[in-house]
């Protein structure tokens, strides 16, 4: 690990920080809950990581460890997706009211 | 490098960003949310072909297994009971943080065992591989414990004991001293590594016990932010610049709504973390009595049938007693008898951010009749009726004028103002923070007691009479 590319790694940190703080500070309430489960099924973006663990055939409990972090996983990540998906089909608005 | 790779992983982080961003307007949120799940195909898609894959099958041992589990849960779980099944989720993401990170330092750890390569390992992977299982394992026992307490499969009272703040203090002194030593020199600490994830552990179980049920919306925020920082920790590790976005752009979206919530309840985050509200009664009731005007069904009947206006707010209570479709069939029933109906929505009614919101939604209400706090609340004098369904603090007026009341400060929809309150509540008991509410002893409140979804059926069967 060298200097510079701690530096790059600590500059991309701060900055998607910040993307986020801007990105998600308007969103209405009534979406709060969708947004909550949508950006819960990002953070199952360590998918990456245990597939890598998973997959280096490194040795035995490492390949164990990250197969079932792949599992755990996939779970937040389709998990996360179908259920917001769920959910914001619900969301609709009626033009025509009941009669 | 693999340059294929790592455009696919630009390409997914841009997704991501847009995904979010089209998630936070209602005519969007559906492509957004879509948008984002392209970006995390291609990702997956990217790291297959960034690395070297030895042994593929347990891969798809794995992706199998989490999806297929995925699928089930997303299918089944009931609109009512998405707090329990966010915290779940956040608490498997926090999870699979903690065992990527584990997996990463037994891959050195063996390579430092293996005297054909020269290795050690760096501080840096030491200090983030801590960091990873430490905070992986917080999210995922924090997030189990406050999935008991949605599920009431523990109580859903703080639990408070004396020297709570000293042993919360030891665990997290412990994670220092610990990380310290196990980055002075990690090959020889596998033990303190290990010892390290159990104290993650415990610190998610000590920090989540002492929070009471009515304060889950900032917990499950802020758990959703500690997965997300989990994730972006695991980045570091494994230096993979889209963990590191993604991480970061969750955490941030996190802490973004624990702020809300916070403020919805005029309380600051240690206030909501360490003091353990609602688990004191408060004795303070400040001579508000007065006589509670109870009425049946079809007293509550005539005063609907005659309002012009009709604003519903509904609580947990709600939620509770699935009362949701039937509340949307009385609204109905009140738009058909020419009414104007809306619903207030407070921030923290529920016990997630924008709980009511999804519930309603599910009943097919529309959603510009779902009305902010902020936006009710300057005509709420010109309303004829409030109906409030199973809230109690959020319409407490003592917040509002009560100095000597703990939720003293924290905004409110201001239902008493309005020309008439019908509030259905099961009993007299006090709401979730134990305190007295003067609201059900106004002049212009009727209690209409009983089962939500009963007395909702109840007053639809009135209408359908009438």
């Amino acid at each position: 690990m060298t200097l510079e590319l701690l530096a790059m790694l600590l500059m991309i940190f701060v900055l998607a920080i910040f993307l986020g703080v801007e990105l998600i500070s308007k969103v209405p309430s009534i979406l709060h809950t969708p947004l909550m489960s949508g950006s819960n099924a990002i953070s199952g973006i360590t998918v990456v990581g245990a597939l890598v663990a998973s997959g280096e055939g490194h040795n035995m409990l490492s390949t164990l460890l990250g197969t079932a972090a792949v599992a755990f996983a996939m779970i937040n990540v389709v998990g996360g997706y179908l259920v917001t998906n769920r959910m914001l089909a619900m969301f609709k608005k009626h033009e025509e009211k009941p009669q | 490098m693999n340059f294929v790779a790592e455009s696919l992983y630009i390409v997914a982080a841009i997704l991501f960003v847009i995904g979010l961003k089209r998630l936070g307007k209602p005519a969007t949120a559906r492509k957004g949310n879509l948008l984002s799940s392209v970006g995390m195909l291609l990702a997956i898609v990217g790291t297959l072909i960034h690395f070297e894959i030895m042994s593929p099958e347990y891969i798809v041992v794995g992706m199998i297994i989490g999806g297929a589990i995925g699928i089930i849960l997303a299918r089944i779980v009931q609109m009512t009971e998405m707090p329990q099944m966010v915290a779940l989720l956040n608490g498997f993401g926090g999870l699979a943080s903690l065992l990527v990170g584990w997996a990463e330092f037994h891959r050195q750890y063996e390579n430092v065992l293996n005297p054909d390569i020269p290795h050690t390992i760096e501080l840096y992977t030491a200090v983030t591989t801590f960091l990873t299982v430490v905070v992986g394992g917080l999210t995922f026992s924090g997030s189990v414990i406050a999935w008991a307490k949605l599920k009431e499969v523990m109580t859903g009272k703080p639990i408070l004991f004396t020297g709570q703040q000293f042993v919360n203090a030891a665990v997290l002194l412990a994670v220092l001293v610990g990380g310290v030593i196990f980055s002075m020199n990690p090959a020889e600490n596998y033990p303190i590594f290990i010892a390290l994830m159990a104290v993650g552990l415990i610190l998610g179980v000590t920090s989540v016990i002492p929070i009471g049920g009515a304060d889950m919306p900032v917990v499950i925020s802020l758990l959703n932010s500690y997965s997300g920082i989990a994730g972006c920790l695991a980045g570091f590790v494994i230096q993979n610049n889209v963990l590191i976005v993604t991480g970061s752009l969750v955490g941030a979206s996190g802490i973004i709504l624990t702020n809300i919530m916070c403020k919805a309840m005029n309380r600051s985050l240690a206030n909501v973390l360490f003091s353990g509200f609602g688990s004191v009664v408060a004795s303070s009731s400040s001579g508000t009595k007065g006589e509670v005007k109870s009425v049946s069904v079809e007293d509550a009947y005539y005063i609907l049938e005659s309002a012009g206006s009709v604003l519903f707010v509904p609580g947990y209570g709600l939620a509770v007693a699935q009362a949701q479709h039937v509340c949307r069939e009385l609204a109905d029933m009140l738009h058909k008898n020419g009414t104007e109906v809306s619903f207030g929505i407070h921030p923290v009614a529920g016990r997630m951010p924008g709980h009511m919101n999804v519930l309603l939604a599910e009943a097919n209400v529309s959603y510009d009749l779902l009305k902010e706090m902020d936006e009710v609340n300057p005509t709420i004098e010109s309303v004829d009726v409030c109906v409030v369904i199973g809230a109690n603090d959020v319409v407490n007026p003592a917040a509002r004028d009560e100095k000597g009341s703990p939720i003293y400060g924290m905004p409110i929809i201001n239902v008493d103002k309005s020309k008439t309150v019908i509030v259905m509540k099961r009993s007299m008991a006090t709401g979730f923070a134990g305190i007295e509410n003067p609201l059900f002893y106004k002049e212009n409140t009727r209690m209409l007691f009983g089962d939500a979804k009963n007395v909702l059926q109840n007053l639809v069967a009135e209408f359908k009479k009438g």
